[in-house]
């Protein structure tokens, strides 16, 4: 859960999203409302709290919480 | 118990093709209005030092960056060397320019190509560095600089002025992108200014220019790097997505 966790403050901040609505299930574009610039900072966002690096063609196939979460767990 | 605030941390500003010119007056302005500047060059490394120290009598930190921007991805890497080695990036200035004159008939493939990747793809790749790192900083400064001919045309530069223009489509395009993270875009469109480059110029050209100039003479590099030290700095807040003419009236906009 703590990849969870820190993958949702990002979010929070990235998008300036109520922390509730950030579910695992949660779409960034259609449920979180984010455009196409704040999903780019949002990636950078999460690339820059865990230290990894997202190429753009995984960052296309990040388009949910749970997806960014996997993401991150399967790089640490 | 003393309170005083720390000093806030010194503005970076980079200008590619800095070690002479226009480039070197817009560093040196930069550095009297307190910023650290990244001094590029591409080929002239001694003239670039030269620049940095006299930046640096100003208090100001100066440090060279060598880059040949005929590749683009140089300008990039540039980039990304100037931010890792001041901390941070707060203002671009895409100065970094060549010509390659000739009819278009005459004109090699080459010869556009040079001028094209040199000028405006080389600003592109610096500007998509620079941004990457001004989002997350949620401020920063782009500064084109484009040329009247990118405005009113020239002949003998097909290659020069579709750069020129190109660079304002990307000064507006940029600006509409980025201005929601409170980075400003902007071009400058110097006119005939004392140069190397104008002064290769033929006398025939330089005087039938004189006559289309209602201030009746060249300008000084110091007079465009005033402008560019204006839009990097704080009062220029509100200023995004324009084009200025340091022409001395050559192209009424």
């Amino acid at each position: 859960m703590a990849t969870f966790d820190d993958v949702k403050e990002v979010i929070v901040e990235k998008l300036g999203v109520d922390a509730e609505k950030v579910t695992p299930e949660a779409r960034f574009v259609e449920d979180l409302g984010a455009d196409s610039l704040e999903t780019v900072e949002l990636i950078m966002g999460l690339e820059d709290k865990f230290g990894v690096t997202i190429s753009d063609e995984d960052a296309e196939s990040i388009r949910t919480v749970q997806a960014a979460v996997s993401f991150i767990e399967g790089k640490q | 118990m003393t309170d005083q605030p720390s000093p806030q941390p010194r503005k970076v500003a980079l200008v590619t093709g800095s070690s002479r010119g226009l480039g070197r007056a817009m560093a040196l302005q930069l550095a009297a209005a307190g910023f650290d500047v990244a001094i590029h060059y591409g080929r002239n490394a001694a003239e670039a030092e030269k620049v940095a120290e006299t930046a640096r009598a100003h208090g100001v930190a100066a440090q060279v960056f060598g880059a040949d921007l005929t590749t683009p991805a140089n300008a990039g890497a540039l980039v990304e060397h100037v931010i890792a080695a001041f901390g941070r990036l707060d203002v671009l200035v895409n100065n970094a320019g060549i010509t390659r004159d000739t009819l278009a008939v005459r004109m090699k493939d080459e010869d556009w190509q040079a001028v094209l990747d040199t000028n405006l793809t080389s600003a592109f790749t610096a500007s998509r560095a620079a941004l990457k790192h001004m989002m997350r900083a949620r401020t920063g400064r782009i500064i084109n600089i484009a040329s009247v001919v990118g405005l009113m045309g020239n002949p003998g530069q097909a290659n020069y002025v579709a750069s020129k223009a190109g660079l304002i489509g990307l000064t507006k395009a940029l600006a509409k992108e980025y201005g929601g993270r409170g980075i400003t875009v902007n071009a400058v469109a110097p006119g005939f200014i004392e140069s190397d480059m104008t002064a290769a110029l033929p006398e025939a050209t330089r005087t039938a220019y004189l006559g289309g100039i209602p201030l009746a003479r060249f300008g000084q590099p110091e007079e465009v790097a005033a402008v560019v030290a204006f839009l990097a700095s704080d009062a220029a807040a509100y200023i995004t997505a324009q084009v200025i003419g340091v022409d001395g009236g050559l192209y009424p906009h």
